[in-house]
């Protein structure tokens, strides 16, 4: 059963896929790394030191992007009806498809990091933090994603107000995954993965919710 | 197979509205029941809180056996094939001989067509041909007939007095006449709040 529901999601999700999935995170993320440095001028140090926040902020947009199909068309179409017919919990269909989500941009979004990284000019300790950062970092990303693009599915412009809605909740990991490069030690990012993991934990319960509530609606 | 529907009392409100009040029913195995009257009446709503997909403002309902629910959400991926769309609910469903049910609605030439290019009354037949392969006892069916030409009609008639002849029970929500084995029809305008 959940092999079947990973697979369909994957199809849904994946760039490429037919759901439409697409590399443009991806294509994001990369050209924010790109034109950072035409902004702040070819300044090694400086770019050194800024570097892995600026891919931090990267990658935190370029998590928001893939919201919108994300809950909102099966929805509409009724998937999570004759799931539900079918006993398969919301909250089920909705962790299945949060790691479907991860999956789907986080794999791609560390192996893009290198490129940015050399764009960027990073030395390789601080890719290094980065890249363990964005590993335990992304989960929640997609966790907090998923939630609010459940909560937001049935709204006029949802997709817009999640974008909006995800920032201040991905503050955190943020904070401490991106506070990991300039402090030393690995604290900040055990932080951050302490608040990603919680987060999973969280999301498929608040995002199966507000499909039920929704079906009140 | 055993089956048994019972709702007692259902109330429905949407919004601020109360819709209909005072709905009872009892299915038992082999019977179907056809729920009529106008649009906005309540139909789809019944058939939601029959389901169990929405709660009723008052009332139970108590149900034995399966559920299998076809109404306007289709819940087939729209850039699939028909064919594939339809195997991920087969996997769901555990169904394994999928193709009688394609067969006797005509589905067999369309399993290449993205489900997006199917017309109305293709798109219904691929959710009854869902509902048929799924197996269970107690169908729901909200407007079945819409977009059926005669044909399918008649084929979706017979099917469904197959069936009742099973033990299964059919609950049947149409404003359209359908020939129902041992027709019972319940006017929901006599619980018009």
């Amino acid at each position: 059963m959940i092999g079947v529901l990973l697979r369909r999601d994957l199809g849904l999700l994946l760039p490429g896929g037919r759901g439409g999935g697409s590399v443009l995170p991806l294509l994001f993320f990369l050209a924010v790394a790109m034109l950072y440095p035409f902004a702040v001028g070819p300044d090694a140090q400086l770019l050194a030191r800024t570097g892995g926040g600026v891919i931090w902020v990267a990658a935190l947009l370029a998590a928001i992007l893939p919201l919108e199909k994300l809950v909102a068309g099966d929805m509409e179409a009724g998937v999570f009806d004759q799931l539900h017919l079918r006993g398969v919990s919301e909250e089920l269909a909705m962790a299945v498809r949060l790691l479907a989500h991860w999956l789907a941009f986080a794999p791609l979004l560390l192996l893009a990091t290198l490129p940015a990284a050399a764009l960027l000019g990073l030395p390789g300790e601080t890719t290094r933090t980065v890249l363990l950062g964005l590993l335990v970092g992304t989960p929640g990303l997609a966790a907090v994603g998923l939630a609010v693009a459940a909560l937001t599915a049935t709204l006029r412009g949802g997709a817009a107000l999640a974008g909006l809605m995800v920032i201040p909740l991905a503050v955190p990991i943020l904070i401490f995954g991106a506070g990991a490069l300039s402090t030393t030690g690995e604290g900040g990012i055990a932080l951050a993965a302490a608040i990603s993991l919680g987060l999973c934990a969280a999301a498929p319960f608040v995002a199966g919710a507000a499909i039920r509530s929704a079906r009140e609606g | 197979m055993q089956a048994r529907l019972v709702a007692k009392d259902i109330a429905c409100r949407r919004g601020e509205r109360l819709l209909f009040r005072g709905f009872s029913l009892e299915c038992g195995s082999g019977q179907a029941v056809q729920v009529t009257g106008a649009n906005g009446i309540g139909k789809s709503s019944l058939m939601r809180i029959l389901a169990g997909l929405l709660r009723p403002f008052a009332g139970t309902v108590e149900r034995e056996g399966m559920m299998g629910l076809v109404d306007e959400r289709l819940a087939l991926d729209a850039n699939l094939p028909l064919g594939r769309a339809l195997a991920f609910w087969q996997d769901i469903d555990g169904c394994r001989d999928p193709g009688r049910a394609l067969e006797v609605l005509q589905l067999d030439a369309l399993m290449d067509v993205p489900v997006r290019y199917l017309s109305t009354g293709q798109k219904k037949r691929a959710a009854l041909a869902r509902l048929i392969n799924r197996n269970c006892p107690i169908w729901l069916l909200d407007e079945p007939l819409n977009g059926l030409d005669s044909q399918a009609q008649k084929a979706f008639e017979a099917l469904i007095a197959l069936h009742c002849q099973g033990g299964g029970i059919a609950v049947v929500a149409s404003h359209q006449p359908i020939a129902l084995p041992a027709p019972r029809t319940i006017d929901l305008a006599e619980y018009a709040a």
